[in-house]
């Protein structure tokens, strides 16, 4: 039937911090009726509420989550958004990972700490609505108002007259009644499901190796596909022979694929490192990777060229380098364009005269280097690519950014596209980039088969999307009292500087001046964890606690003073931040972490961010042994307002206080004459449990603050917070990430 | 290729591969045993954790022909419905974050256990120390393997 109701939807896209992405919709559009699925007195059916709601007549009921999930446990906590609204037994409810289907579900989003925030409206409206289309359908069928029935626990209830319904039962009447618009929503009081822990729904399946991942996909006549890429960064293919490879037991066919074709336009999130690969198919894995080794390839050096990319809708020039690039030369040249003149970025007051005038200046750099994703599933795709669709399973964390992709690259009209968001093993942003996609999509055509593209931990090292490498330095200009007059902060990167130059400490000295620049390279770079701010706050929240102890304040005093000074005065008009909540988590850490009685000989570190909408702070506890910092305690405070599933925030703070402890200790990829010098686990440190704090005990502000963003938040605050502790155990400053090669230096 | 012999999860397998070929492999790509994780193929991440002759072993560091005849126990056959007291503590504390590493680090963790039934911390953390999990749980192992220990006693 026609639905009279008047449905719009739009699409919105406006910048967030970081540098990424905000995609809002209106959700509405999804929730159109639908026809009963299957013929009457057949199997039982699936009747579909809306795209994310299905119910079966015995009552059981079915919540789609739309967002792919990596880790952040979004497959539990969107239906419990949904479940909410509707009403219905949390135990009782199936929950079902929906397909690559963005005109239905409207936003399939995983990135940028943004599902749950960009869903909280939207999808308790989807529960909403069904409950109040599922109420309507008692109303009629009992010809009572709407208004004396109320929906409990999947059924409806007329209390005057004691009669019940349940869902299952009105389930086909309700599909068939107009969407209304307007339902009414729980107030924060009103919740009871939001806000109570609930397990990992695919948990079962995770503990006893079910297949979940893009890795485990198999189906009878599948091929197993691997790609050789150039050796080196700023190297091409040039000839290659493969006659040896092709007699290798098991090799199917060895052939060159160019991924994205000459005249594609690139988009946002189709970083691709290496265009031209030599492609390696067999029958299984080991006799593909036994092949791979026999192909001898020929490789060149690359010419400098210029793509243009469409970034959002802003068309850009991208100038891609030639050379062979060496991280001793990269530091090298960063710490000489640091001296060069750079873009202003914003200034405040006349901050010249400040330092001209400044009776001490306190001055500091800090770099990091460029750091590889290393998901614990290397990258891999499924693909087959027929007449009749072109199918995946990908492991994709926006797959709709994908659509006009595969269909310039492949060819596919973008209604023959079928992709199974599969559970991916690991993203913080390296699975944004989806040119895997493509490869296997590439591959299937050629095959005219199912295929399974694997990547090594080599090829996923060496073909990457990485954090950028980045500098900073941080310069306080003080007067005769030690007050701070002026604060300058200048900084760079390869390919892209990290100031966010509207974050705090912005807005709170009358004398401000940020620049950044930018070094091209030919490395790729991506998203990673908030890959801007998590250098940033390393350096910036450094830089206050050495700050701090030079004009002989309490760190955490010292930053809610300036706070406070923002909130009351602030200088400036495009202070990114909420002075009220960056003091709240400071104020909370200092309380829970119990920092006025910090008992004598604890080397406790102090740090906070706000990133992403949300605000967090950690203290930290070390002792050093061995050389190597032991992690005795982190005390973790987040406000990122209310709170959906407490426990899996829970762990997702502590998983971020792991990682970033993990990367600003180990983490950093080396790059020698275009090679990555580091190409598997072995020869990369990562974080191990011996290494893992002993405690982390985190807290959230409680607040009636719609959910902002949590995957993000944590992770930058760590590194200064350790950093700040390493300080206090060993009298030495931390400026150059990794630390660990400041720990190890002989003095 | 040359024909083998595999006991795995108390069944009885035969494969025609060439002998060389690392277990991971001829679990996940033969006989479809998927739960053990391609990692890193260097015995780095521990991803690929199985038990053979029930002590923990890194399946992608063990050529098939040295494993034929053999008792091998895959997370497929560490229970037979996904209770054994480490997966069950693993439920209880909700370990996983995107749970890749998970059957890994439960193998190795159940064979902690069965070799050290009150693994200190220091036991833990040198044991377990070979499985990398990226996103972080560490702290949530540390835990749910204390209450495995406990439980596997009553």
């Amino acid at each position: 039937m026609e639905n009279k109701t008047s449905r719009r939807s739009f699409l919105k896209v406006s910048s967030i911090s970081g540098g990424g992405m905000l995609l809002g919709f209106s959700w509405l559009a999804s929730l159109k009726p639908s026809e009963v699925m299957g013929a009457a007195g057949a199997a039982p059916e699936w009747i579909e509420l809306n795209g994310f709601i299905k119910i079966m007549a015995d009552n059981q009921i079915k919540i789609l989550s739309p967002n792919p999930e990596f880790g952040q446990n979004v497959m539990t906590s969107l239906p419990m958004l949904i479940a909410e609204e509707l009403e219905v037994d949390w135990k009782k409810i199936q929950v079902e990972m929906g397909d690559y289907d963005t005109p239905t579900f409207k936003s399939q989003f995983t990135g940028g700490s943004n599902s749950i925030r960009s869903a909280w409206m939207p999808l308790r409206k989807a529960g909403a609505t069904a409950k109040l289309m599922l109420l309507q359908a008692a109303a009629i069928q009992w010809n009572i108002p709407v208004g004396e029935l109320t929906a409990v626990n999947g059924t409806v209830v007329h209390k005057a007259s004691n009669k019940t319904i349940t869902y299952g039962q009105l389930a086909e009447a309700a599909a068939k009644l107009p969407v209304p618009t307007n339902p009414v929503m729980k107030k924060p009081s009103e919740l009871n499901l939001v806000g109570k822990s609930q397990k990992n729904v695919e948990g079962p399946k995770v503990v006893s190796g079910k297949p979940l991942f893009t890795m485990d996909y198999q189906v009878p006549g599948m091929l197993i596909a691997m790609a050789i890429h150039p050796p080196a960064f700023g190297m091409q293919l040039k000839s290659y022979d493969a006659s040896e490879a092709k007699k290798m037991p098991g090799i199917k066919d060895v052939f060159d694929i160019e991924v994205y074709k000459k005249s594609y336009e690139r988009a946002g999130f189709d970083t691709r490192t290496f265009n031209h690969l030599i492609v390696v198919v067999g029958n299984s894995t080991w006799e593909v990777i036994n092949a791979r080794k026999k192909v001898v390839a020929q490789w060149e050096p690359i010419v400098e060229t210029k793509e243009m990319v469409n970034n959002f809708g802003r068309k850009r020039e991208e100038t891609i380098p030639a050379g062979l690039e060496s991280s001793d030369k990269h530091m090298q040249e960063m710490l000489d364009l640091q001296g060069k003149k750079a873009r202003v970025l914003r200034k405040d007051g006349d901050p010249e005269a400040a330092f001209a005038a400044a009776k001490k200046i306190v001055e500091k750099t800090y770099s990091a280097p460029f750091l590889p994703h290393n998901t614990m599933e290397p990258i891999s795709c499924f693909a087959h690519i027929t007449d009749e669709k072109a199918f995946f399973v990908a492991p994709i964390q926006i797959p709709d950014m994908m659509k006009q992709n595969i269909v310039a690259n492949l060819d596919v009209p973008a209604d023959k596209i079928e992709m199974k968001l599969a559970r991916m093993g690991g993203g913080f942003g390296r699975r944004a980039y989806g040119h895997y996609i493509i490869e296997a999509g590439l591959i299937s055509k050629k095959m005219k088969a199912p295929i399974k593209l694997i990547y090594t931990r080599e090829d996923d090292m060496t073909n990457g999307v990485y954090r950028p490498a980045y500098i900073v330095t941080y310069k306080a200009a003080l007067d005769a009292n030690n007050n701070i007059t002026a604060i300058h902060v200048k900084g760079g990167g390869i390919p892209e500087h990290a100031v966010h130059e509207n974050r705090f400490p912005a807005g709170a000295f009358e004398n401000y001046l940020a620049e950044g620049w930018e070094l091209p390279s030919n490395i790729t770079i991506g998203a990673f964890r908030a890959p801007r701010s998590n250098f940033i706050a390393s350096a910036e929240q450094s830089f206050l606690d050495e700050l701090a102890q030079t004009i002989g304040k309490d760190p955490i005093d010292f930053r809610i003073e300036l706070l406070k000074k923002a909130k009351t005065n602030p200088v400036g008009k495009n202070n990114e931040y909420n002075a009220d909540r960056y003091i709240g988590v400071l104020e909370m850490v200092k309380e829970k972490s119990k920092w006025a009685a910090t008992p004598k000989g604890t080397n406790r570190g102090v740090a906070a961010y706000f990133c992403h909408n949300s605000y967090a702070a950690h203290v930290v506890d070390v002792t050093m042994k061995n050389g190597l910092p032991q992690i005795d305690n982190v005390v973790s405070v987040l406000d990122c307002g209310i709170v959906v599933n407490p426990d899996a925030a829970k762990n997702m703070v502590e998983g971020a206080v792991v990682d970033g402890i993990g990367n600003c200790l180990f983490g950093g990829l080396k790059f020698d004459k275009g090679v990555v010098t580091q190409q598997n686990l072995n020869q990369y440190r990562m974080i191990r449990m011996r290494e893992a704090p002993k405690k982390i005990d985190v807290h959230f502000v409680q607040n009636n603050i719609d959910p902002t963003g949590l995957g993000e938040p944590p992770f930058p605050p760590i590194f200064a917070a350790l950093a700040n502790a390493m300080y206090k155990a060993t009298g030495k400053r931390f400026y150059h990430q990794p630390f660990f090669n400041d720990l190890t230096k002989k003095a | 290729m040359a024909k083998m012999n595999l006991k795995v999860n108390h069944k009885n397998y035969t494969v025609d591969v060439d002998p060389a070929t690392p277990l991971l492999w001829v679990l996940r790509d033969h006989l479809h045993l998927v739960g053990t994780k391609f990692g890193c193929a260097v015995g780095a991440c521990g991803a690929c954790t199985i038990h053979l002759n029930g002590n923990a072993m890194k399946s992608c560091q063990l050529p098939v022909s040295a494993a034929a005849t053999q008792e091998i126990t895959t997370i497929e056959g560490l229970s037979e419905h996904g209770d054994h007291p480490v997966q069950k503590a693993w439920l209880d504390i909700d370990v996983a974050q995107c749970g890749y590493c998970q059957t890994g680090q439960i193998m190795a963790a159940a064979a902690l256990i069965k070799q050290k039934p009150n693994p200190t911390d220091a036991d833990i953390d040198n044991y377990m120390s070979g499985n990398i999990c990226r996103c972080g749980t560490y702290i949530r192992i540390r835990e749910a393997i204390k209450t495995a220990a406990k439980n596997s006693k009553k």
